[in-house]
């Protein structure tokens, strides 16, 4: 177990440290920032002075050996645009993003699980060919349109839920179900095929033969066994929700972290989209080392 | 023994499975006793319908397919057949009958310890009161059938055990209330040779314990001859010859148990080759009027294309062969 930890971690920095060569290479081929900072009959002479300043007169390899040690020591620099540090301006947003992700994921899981499972309970009934609807359905529209045809039906029409802000937990419904009525179809399918083929298994039959009411045998006996390969597509879109979640965050006006890189990228404000991309992607990649540990709590037979 | 009432008596049993291409008679017509005490053994080859007489009687038919019942099963004179299913979860499996099935690696679930599955029929039937007493309950059942240090076992997965123990691991499971009947589908064919006669012997003592009625399916004829007291034989479905084991083994009375008795070799036995039995079963989807076996037979009659009825040629052997008629 230990071991595996260890190990997890070592291939999680090196896919951090290639994560961060790529955001920083990137975000530079995207043009001049300070192009963007002065106004634009300035001298040439400011304009050389502001490039100084920011080090961006350096060749472009010192620049990123300079933006990794100073990043390690977590100073991603100040944000050209909002003047304040970065990573301070990431970390105050990046709370919202996960917030919104976890109720979002919650989402997915509380309409993909029962719909899965009954599926398979119940297969081509009616409850199978409603589940197939539902799943379809969210996977076929855009997150965008589903959050505005939400606020159109919720928000302008009934008046039940609020339309954008994020002051009370109500606030998250809507953007939650946006983002998270996507995956609802692949977990509903992956869920529905782990349990035909288990529940067809000996070991269900043999707890059917010794008496085990139904509801304990789907739920408990049969249910852990479908999990396994659930958990790995969950723990794919779960990470998908927190780089994903910027188009839903715009069209709530969430104040997340997504929302604030694009309008950095506009900005081509350098420090906070690498300090928000490299922040993603270590949320990501620990939630992805979280999927890997949790396989031997479901599966005993997996030892790490 | 044939003065008491049978514990389960089957009557004309018939099991119709809707498969793709039809409706199939996976058992048709098929009646047998079985008594306190009593091995009886089932035997045929694949296909011929044992291990689906023996789920009919469970009614644990496979849950897509799994089709229409008709005929009586009585258990202690109770009906089965008209039993809900929550009736029969609740008062009949794992607590009357219980079923112990081929493949020990696949018949106790991977992610569950042993304990947890040890546990439940106590539970399910509320023969305990606490979960704690269950799993006390649990380790008693390990210890018959001889797992050592059955405390420390209880905690493990079924994948920490060999096949062996895990047959023994599940025959505790299907014994764990006390069943009066046990039904166990070729429980050692999965096992090595020196395992089956442990399985085997444990059968033997339990049943010499507790008096609990067993129903043996095998295509091994050597067990039966070391377990059963009684053996019926399954062609297509049907049950073509029944009988106490020394008359099916001394006089076979049917074409098809004679060959299945001539394919077995013997030790010093010169023989250039096994011999094998002509032909294939008929399909269940269309299956021949007459005697089912008629086509493979090599005494075949005209009158074999008229169903033979059983022909009583001795004490409770019974031979479903028109070769038998003049004997009655």
């Amino acid at each position: 177990m230990q071991r595996v930890v260890v190990k997890g971690l070592g291939n999680a920095i090196i896919s951090i440290l290639g994560a961060s060569l790529i955001i920083f290479v990137i975000s530079r081929l995207s043009g001049d920032p300070v192009s963007l900072m002065l106004p634009i009959d300035a001298p040439k002479s400011a304009i050389d002075e502001l490039r100084r300043n920011l080090g961006l007169d350096l060749p472009i390899w010192r620049q990123y050996v300079l933006f990794l040690s100073h990043a390690v020591q977590g100073d991603f620099g100040n944000s050209y645009r909002w003047q304040m540090p970065a990573l301070q301006l990431v970390l105050e947003r990046l709370p919202a993003t996960i917030g919104l992700a976890i109720a979002a994921f919650a989402f997915s899981v509380l309409l993909s699980v029962p719909l899965g499972v009954m599926s398979a309970v119940y297969r081509g009934s009616w409850i199978d060919q409603i589940g197939r609807v539902v799943a379809m359905t969210g996977q076929a529209m855009p997150s965008f349109w589903v959050g505005l045809v939400l606020i159109l039906i919720f928000a302008v029409n009934l008046n039940w839920l609020p339309a954008f802000g994020a002051e009370t937990p109500v606030h998250v419904i809507l953007p939650a179900i946006s983002l998270g009525w996507y995956p609802v179809a692949a977990q509903t399918r992956i869920i529905r095929s782990g349990m035909l083929e288990v529940l067809d298994s000996d070991y269900i039959r043999m707890g059917r033969a010794v008496g085990t009411p139904e509801r304990l045998l789907i739920w408990k006996y049969a249910f852990r066994n479908a999990l396994l390969p659930l958990v790995t597509i969950m723990g794919v879109y779960f990470a998908g929700m927190l780089s994903g979640a910027f188009v839903v965050e715009t069209v709530f006006a969430w104040p997340g972290l997504g929302r604030t890189v694009v309008e950095a990228v506009f900005a081509r404000d350098y420090p906070v989209v690498q300090a928000g991309v490299l922040v993603t992607s270590i949320v990501f990649i620990l939630s992805n080392l979280l999927v890997d540990l949790s396989y031997s709590l479901i599966d005993p037979r997996i030892r790490l | 023994m044939t003065e008491q009432a049978p514990l389960l008596s089957v009557k004309n049993l018939t099991t119709h499975l809707h498969l793709r291409r039809g409706v199939v008679r996976a058992v048709d017509g098929v009646s047998f006793e079985v008594h306190e005490g009593e091995t009886l053994g089932l035997v045929g080859e694949s296909g011929s319908g044992k291990t689906m007489t023996c789920l009919s009687i469970l009614q644990l038919l496979p849950r897509h397919g799994g089709g229409k019942l008709d005929g009586s099963i009585k258990l202690d004179g109770t009906e089965l057949l008209s039993m809900s299913e929550n009736e029969m979860a609740r008062n009949v499996r794992g607590q009357k009958v219980a079923m112990i099935s081929q493949d020990p690696m696949t018949s106790l679930n991977p992610v569950f310890s042993v304990g947890d599955q040890l546990s439940g029929p106590f539970l399910y039937h509320k023969l305990v009161r606490s979960v704690r007493e269950a799993w006390k309950r649990a380790a008693d059942g390990l210890r018959n059938v001889r797992i050592h240090s059955p405390e420390q076992r209880l905690t493990n997965y079924p994948h920490q055990f060999s096949g062996g123990m895990r047959q023994r691991v599940a025959t505790a499971m299907a014994l764990a209330c006390s069943p009066r009947l046990l039904i166990a589908d070729e429980p050692t064919t999965a096992l090595d040779v020196t395992v089956q006669v442990q399985i085997m012997s444990l059968l033997k003592n339990i049943q010499r314990d507790t008096g609990v009625g067993i129903i043996l399916i095998t295509h091994d004829l050597s067990i039966v001859a070391g377990l059963c007291h009684r053996v019926a034989v399954m062609y297509a479905g049907r049950i073509i010859e029944t009988g106490k084991v020394r008359d099916i083994y001394r006089t076979p009375g049917h074409p098809y148990t004679q060959a299945l008795l001539e394919a077995i070799p013997h030790l010093g036995e010169k023989r250039e080759q096994l011999t094998a039995i002509p032909g294939q079963p008929p399909s269940l989807l269309d299956p021949p009027k007459g005697c089912r076996f008629a086509a493979r037979c090599p005494k075949r009659m005209s009158v074999c294309d008229d169903y033979p009825p059983g022909f009583e040629v001795g004490d409770g052997h019974v031979v479903h062969c028109w070769l038998k008629a003049d004997q009655r």
